[in-house]
């Protein structure tokens, strides 16, 4: 039987990560994974991912990962796709279905890094065509290139459904609400801010009850939920909608780890069926990992530490790593995952509903939970969203501690810091002059940076956007200000939509409003 | 394994308007299968997968597990926790048994 000295199962963030670990250290590596194209989920992902430098932040996470592919290939990974692990059996021998064969292996060390899958809720019609999970219309429209409908409900706002729908916009569908059974908004302020002021409605204390329709979806009936959870009779609204978009959280798919004898657990907090893991991901099976969302649910770069973090530990049981060596690689892994497992929207933190205020003491916005966006009363207490400064300057609406700061490496003058604990707001240093780049804008991952020249013109203002729908408009055009709830404020008009190559692809769209409108225009319709 | 608890239930079955709802896609399991087979002695989720197949299709309880443990536990009133989880056993992925009677266990270098 061909022994590997590890098998990894699954070739997404952490199975990748985990190999290109391993494999460095000189180990003989083989990944399988089912799908046809390696990455994961990070192949779907184009937006902006968070965190510090070192966790790829400001990066789009298909291009993290091609770099992980391009790593796992000069490293000498072997990958093998269109293989499906069936089963794990005892002393690691693994079973993959392959070229319509099944093949035995044996492995010295296991590292499972399967993920998760997407929950789906049942309600009437829920089997229609066109209720569809998040992720599938993240796979539609950015690996196939196909609008998954025109008008989409999104039930749930977390960061996934918060991405998607702002997804779905950029494909040019519309978004008729985004709607949760929850009191609040469940994803990060910011995720939801961007959706909110295209002028997508969140709806917070609402469940879909019927998905309307026989062949296809043809509209969707929602109702406000009471205190536990249940449809209050009366409340039910029918909104003209073609496709149902549920992103209501992931489970873990940890059936392997279940079939190789780990000794599992439910775990809400987790996602559901977990297995039992140390802090390396070590299962009660001795040199077998689960590595990723199978065995939690996180996010791509804490997948990314953790797939790490296990391959470092099979290295040194098998004499790859000393101890030493261990002893500094993962205690920098874990203090790198520490910092992504900081602030409000920490795993320790999910469900909890008594954080009021900011870790610099600042009120949490109430209308950000319920509503997507913060409004101006409330910005007033976040002194780097301050307006009414001479010339052209940023204004930074990133009111809660996530972690994330991309922002303080963007302005070369410095203008901008953060600190070594990146879940703190950023500071916006008034002495520094502003030159107007815009790096600043196009590097927050949660778009929530302006420019804004309340001096531009005797009475006009500019306020610089960031900006991710194409075309770009031109300059000279004429359109609508939208202020942060997507409602409309005033006409603007377009004076430049600058794109440079190192902003990414997030244009800074710079128009012009009557200088009234400087603190809230805060997005452009054509 | 921790031991199970049969709880059962303590009303008698009541018809409800959705029971006609598919839960389990794969086998097209309705809602009125699964809380009837709890009130027929079936009350932890093995025993409902083994009595109707619900999990048993081609996601193997990937969809559907959480969504008839959900409603198994409502109509005897304990948490999910208690009810055990679906076996997860080899092939954890549909195979055709053609291929599956094609085995190689000595398989060449890479």
């Amino acid at each position: 039987m061909k022994r590997y000295e590890m098998i990894i199962v699954g070739a997404g963030p952490a199975g990748l990560s985990a190999a290109i670990e391993a494999a460095a250290l000189g180990m003989d590596v083989a990944v399988f994974d089912e799908n046809a194209r390696p990455g994961g989920q990070l192949f779907k992902q184009i937006h902006k991912f968070f965190g510090s430098k070192e966790h790829h932040a400001k990066e789009r996470g298909f291009r993290i990962g091609e770099d992980l592919l391009k790593q796992a290939e000069e490293t000498g990974v072997h990958v093998f796709l269109n293989a499906t692990v069936m089963g794990i059996y005892d002393e690691k021998e693994v079973m993959v279905k392959m070229d319509g064969q099944v093949v035995h292996y044996k492995a010295d060390t296991v590292i499972i890094a399967t993920g998760a899958a997407e929950n789906m809720i049942p309600f009437k019609g829920w089997d229609t065509p066109g209720v569809i999970g998040a992720g599938a219309a993240q796979a539609l429209m950015n690996l196939q290139g196909v609008m998954p409908g025109k008008r989409v409900l999104m039930v749930g706002s977390g960061n996934v459904g918060l991405v998607v729908s702002f997804q779905l916009l950029q494909a040019g569908c519309e978004v008729a609400a985004v709607i949760d059974a929850a009191p609040r908004i469940g994803g990060y302020g910011v995720h939801a801010s961007k959706v909110a002021r295209t002028g997508v409605p969140f709806m917070t204390r609402h469940t879909v009850v019927e998905a309307l329709g026989t062949d296809r979806v043809e509209g969707a009936v929602i109702a406000e939920v009471d205190s536990h959870f249940q449809p209050i009779p009366g409340t039910e609204k029918t909104l003209d909608v073609d496709t149902i978009c549920i992103a209501v959280g992931l489970s873990p798919m940890s059936q392997l780890a279940d079939s190789a004898g780990c000794q599992m657990e439910f775990a809400p907090r987790r996602g559901g069926n977990v297995p039992v893991v140390d802090e390396f991901g070590e299962t009660s099976v001795r040199g077998v990992y689960c590595a990723g969302d199978v065995a939690g649910i996180e996010e791509a770069s804490s997948a990314m530490l953790l797939g790490r973090i296990s391959a470092a530990h099979a290295a040194v049981s098998l004499g790859y790593l000393d101890q030493e060596s261990f002893d500094q690689r993962v205690s920098s892994y874990h203090a790198s995952l520490g910092q992504l497992r900081e602030g409000m929207f920490a795993p320790q933190n999910r469900g909890r509903t008594d954080i009021t205020q900011t870790d610099e003491g600042f009120a949490i916005s109430q209308s950000l939970l319920a509503h997507g966006y913060v409004t101006e009363e409330e910005l007033k207490a976040f002194p780097a969203a301050a307006t009414g400064k001479k010339g052209i300057h940023p204004v930074i609406e990133c009111t809660q501690n996530i972690p994330c700061d991309p922002c303080q490496d963007a302005c070369k003058f410095g203008c901008i810091k953060v600190g070594s604990n990146i879940t703190k707001l950023p500071v916006v240093d008034p002495d520094h002059t502003c030159s107007g780049c815009g790096m600043c804008v196009a590097c927050c991952s949660g778009q929530a940076i302006f420019l804004v020249d309340e001096t531009y013109e005797p009475g006009f203002a500019t306020v610089g956007i960031p900006y991710e729908f194409v075309p770009y408009p031109e300059p000279g055009s004429k359109g609508t200000a939208l202020d942060r709830s997507g409602a409309p404020v005033c006409e603007a008009e377009v004076i430049s939509c600058k794109a440079a190559r190192a902003m990414d692809k997030t244009a800074l769209l710079t128009m012009k409003v009557p200088v009234e409108f400087a603190s809230t225009a805060r997005f452009y319709q054509a | 394994m921790s031991k199970m608890i049969r709880t059962a239930p303590t009303t008698a079955f009541q018809e409800m308007p959705d029971d006609n709802m598919i839960i389990c896609r794969c086998e097209e399991i309705t809602k009125g299968e699964i809380r009837r087979a709890v009130y027929d002695g079936f009350r932890t989720t093995n025993e409902v997968k083994r009595w109707l197949r619900c999990g048993m299709g081609l996601c193997q309880g990937q969809t559907c597990q959480r969504n008839f443990q959900n409603i198994i536990a409502r109509e005897l009133g304990i948490p999910v926790a208690e009810l055990g989880i679906i076996t997860g056993r080899c092939p954890v992925r549909p195979v055709e048994i053609q291929t599956f009677a094609d085995e190689v266990v000595n398989a060449e270098e890479a």
